[in-house]
């Protein structure tokens, strides 16, 4: 019933792609297949990362971006990510709430994500929802990470441009130096603006980026001023991140920023193969065995170490024989 | 080789006019804490209700409602929801302050249950049955 979801997107049917989006998040069976015929299609959308403390202000921001990209005739996609809880699973995702005027417009897909256990600022279908909505036609995709105490460094090599959100009253400055996002950013966006201390800001940050070594044609990100909720200065962030994408179109960034992405989604998909086989493995006695081993002092961690690593290399040997088996059949 | 996870996504929302949104922040965090992932949209006309509920491919649609008018925009959004071809497999549900005998009608309309005052454990049960004989139908 759900096979063809991939030819339906490629169509524009917009719940097709979120049904798969679904299916990524819960890695069916039938996910895996459904993106690889729609993976040819795409890499055409600009993916722009919106990152920045709890409440800064970023969904506003994103708000107010896809009316201005919609004003200039692009189709947008959205990918909006909260956090899940640990403790219970659930998830509250507030994000939308901010962005519901576009909800009835064709030209949008907005998408709420939980990050299900994922650190680093992305969900765990993020990257996947992005190629969905990209094969779905939408020209521009804007992705708000997770809002956590830690500014997130991931969606930095999953974008194309990548807006840093602060403001005033966060003392956002001293985290960024630590967490090394000032080398990261390719527009920094000073928000509530209206609060007051928006100066000092923006000085402290000067001299920050100053301070940075940097070569001749290298980008140099600027800082924008605004002030989302009055929609003030958001015009000029819009100009911003496209005077970027301009920059990476006439250099060799653009195809430098994509290979970062693929290699980020190649590594994350092996690291999920790794988990699961860790999970797996804990499942029945054979890790108990192992455990209880040790601990009688029948073996030591690297033996039990190599006795792991050897079952997982043969369960990956036997996993190629048996897809080498099903694409003879096909 | 992945665990199932098949987690229940609700998105909640309220009609225009709504003030109210103490009762929408209570239940948002009672299924977040039964493990759901919970969208919120705020108020909403039935139509962009509709079409968030498929760019998030909901499996619920909770709606809170305190001011009066939920048989007839209840009436639009399982309209809206049929046109759109969500009706069958999405559960529809009502809570707030309404008038109990609307209490059959609304379920005649599609809604799975409409309640006055209940508990995060009713609430709870209510969507995983409605969830099980949708999804079972479908
Ligand atoms: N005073 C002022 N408030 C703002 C401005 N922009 C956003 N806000 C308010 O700040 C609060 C948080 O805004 P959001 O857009 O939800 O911030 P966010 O960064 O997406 O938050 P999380 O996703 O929860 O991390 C809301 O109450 C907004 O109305 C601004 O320019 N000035
Ligand atoms: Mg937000």
């Amino acid at each position: 019933m759900k096979t063809g979801l991939a030819s339906k997107i490629l169509k524009g049917d917009a719940s097709a792609a979120a049904k798969l989006i679904s299916e990524i998040e819960d890695e069916t069976p039938g996910a895996l297949e459904e993106m690889s015929r729609i993976y040819p299609h795409t890499g055409r959308a600009y993916i722009v990362g919106i990152t920045g403390s709890p409440g800064a202000g970023k969904s506003t921001l994103t708000n107010n971006l896809i009316g201005l990209f919609r004003e200039k005739k692009m189709t947008v996609g959205v990918v909006a990510i909260d956090p899940t809880s640990a403790f219970t699973g659930g998830a509250i995702l507030g994000d939308r709430v901010r962005m519901q005027e576009h909800s009835a417009d064709k030209g949008v897909f907005i998408r709420s994500l939980a990050t299900r256990g994922w650190v680093g600022g992305l969900a765990k279908g993020a990257l996947g929802a992005v190629h969905v909505m990209d094969a779905l036609g939408k020209e521009i995709i804007l992705v708000e990470t997770v809002g956590s105490g830690q500014i997130e460094i991931d969606i930095t090599r999953a974008a194309d441009t990548t807006v840093i959100v602060l403001t005033p009253t966060a003392g956002d400055e001293i985290q960024m130096m630590k967490a090394g996002i000032l080398e990261a950013a390719d527009v920094f966006v000073i928000n509530k603006v209206d609060k007051g201390g928006a100066d000092l800001l923006r000085a402290n940050l000067e001299l920050m980026l100053s301070m940075k070594p940097h070569l001749p044609g290298e980008w140099q990100p600027d800082i924008v001023l605004t002030e989302a909720i009055y929609g003030k200065g958001t015009g000029e962030l819009a100009a911003e991140i496209l005077r970027h994408r301009e920059f990476l179109v006439n250099s060799d960034g653009l195809e430098q920023r994509q290979k970062e992405r693929v290699k980020l989604e190649l590594m994350e998909t092996v690291e999920s193969y790794l988990k699961d086989f860790i999970r797996e493995i804990d499942k029945g006695d054979y890790l108990k065995n192992l455990v209880d081993a040790l601990s009688q002092g029948k073996t030591n961690p690297q033996s039990a170490a190599r006795e792991i690593t050897g079952r997982l290399a043969r369960d990956l040997s036997r996993l190629q024989s048996s897809d080498r088996a099903n694409r003879k059949a096909s | 080789m992945a665990p199932p996870k098949n987690k229940i996504k609700v998105l909640l929302a309220q009609f225009p006019l709504e003030a109210h949104s103490r009762g929408i922040i209570t239940v948002a965090g009672m299924l977040k804490d039964a493990g759901m992932e919970v969208v919120l949209i705020g108020n909403e006309l039935p139509e962009r209700i509709i079409e968030a509920a498929i760019q998030e491919d909901a499996d619920v649609v909770g709606i809170s409602t305190y001011c009066g008018g939920e048989l007839a925009l209840g009436t639009d959004l399982m309209k809206v929801a049929e046109e759109k071809g969500i009706k069958d497999n999405t559960a529809f549900l009502l809570g707030g302050i309404f008038p109990p005998r609307n209490i059959p009608e609304l379920e005649k309309i599609g809604f799975s249950g409409a309640f006055l005052s209940a508990n995060k454990e009713e609430i709870v049960a209510c969507i995983e049955k409605a969830i099980t004989v949708k999804k079972g139908a479908g």
